[in-house]
């Protein structure tokens, strides 16, 4: 395995990590309401603009899975991750609609070593994902967990 | 029937099961979440999985299309008079928790159990349900538990 670009060490409190741009079509939309979230306004146009949300619209849970995938592609792909165990909220605070370009950033809010495993480090951080309006569309915070490049360092 | 007759306050209701085979892991994580362990299976052996596993995102639309597929049972058990409560989106949720890896071939059971709800004060006729939702694999261990919200139209 070869050095990764990210370990807990790059994670320092306060720095803030640009996720790569994502384009949001209505074909993708619908392909993944179509398999988990069949709701009328996921899935058509018109029952899009008859509901709440205005117009064809992403399921929530498909903003968090491009949301994921802008995240690997920003850092985690590169990095020692070692998973995560979960995510502390995530409000999904405005539509996110076909033709929408959604950008986001990550915020380191914390980082400490593992007491147990000093090789193991836990980063918090908030993430924020905005439309191209640069309106909040998705907030975010989570922990995950990534291997030190220096244990001994850290020790 | 009231609300909390239809809504089933308190009570825990079983969705449904799913079997996530290996390649739906890896078709849903060559989308959105394409690391190493959800995407090949020798890679997922060295890593801290130690097999294939589903991307916790994919565990988590699952659960969506099974607690959909239980709404529309619940609108052909419904009985009485007057206009059916009709479900909006969701403003997010908190406290998820991946508590164990949803290996390929593992099949996992999805529930949900409303908690409450209450009217939205700025949306008339509009009300907030909370909801507890959990997923368990085959020797009934949890695998996923986050805590929900939806947006509801009724009365």
């Amino acid at each position: 395995m070869g050095e990764k670009r990210w370990a807990f060490e790059d994670f320092t409190v306060g720095r803030e990590i640009e996720l790569p741009q994502k384009q949001v079509t209505a074909e993708e939309i619908v392909e993944f309401a179509s398999q988990f979230d069949a709701q009328p306004m996921h899935l058509d146009e018109e029952a899009g603009k008859a509901s709440i949300l205005g117009g064809l619209a992403a399921s929530g849970w498909h903003t968090c899975a491009m949301f994921m995938r802008m995240m690997c592609d920003a850092f985690l792909l590169d990095s020692t991750s070692q998973g995560a165990p979960g995510v502390d909220y995530v409000r999904w605070k405005k539509p996110v609609l076909a033709g929408d370009t959604l950008s986001g950033v990550s915020r380191v809010a914390a980082a400490r070593v593992s007491a147990k495993r000093p090789n193991l480090g836990f980063v918090s951080v908030d993430h924020t994902i905005r439309n191209q309006k640069g309106e909040i569309v998705c907030e975010l915070a989570n922990t995950g967990m990534f291997l030190l490049r220096n244990p001994k360092a850290a020790a | 029937m009231t609300l909390d007759d239809y809504l089933k306050v308190g009570e825990t209701i079983t969705l449904g099961s799913h079997t996530f085979t290996a390649e739906e892991i890896k078709a849903f994580a060559a989308k959105y979440d394409p690391q190493r362990f959800h995407m090949d299976e020798r890679e997922a052996e060295a890593s801290v999985f130690g097999r294939l596993c589903a991307s916790g995102w994919h565990t988590c639309a699952m659960w969506m299309r099974y607690n959909l597929a239980k709404r529309q049972d619940m609108q052909a058990d419904r009985t009485g008079e007057g206009k059916a409560p009709v479900f909006g989106p969701s403003p997010g949720f908190t406290d998820l928790k991946w508590l164990k890896p949803v290996y390929a071939g593992e099949t996992i059971t999805f529930t949900r159990r409303a908690r409450s709800h209450r009217p939205v004060a700025s949306r008339p006729g509009w009300h907030v349900m909370t909801l507890d939702c959990e997923a368990f694999d085959s020797t009934g261990d949890k695998v996923l538990e986050f805590e929900s919200a939806v947006l509801l139209q009724a009365g």
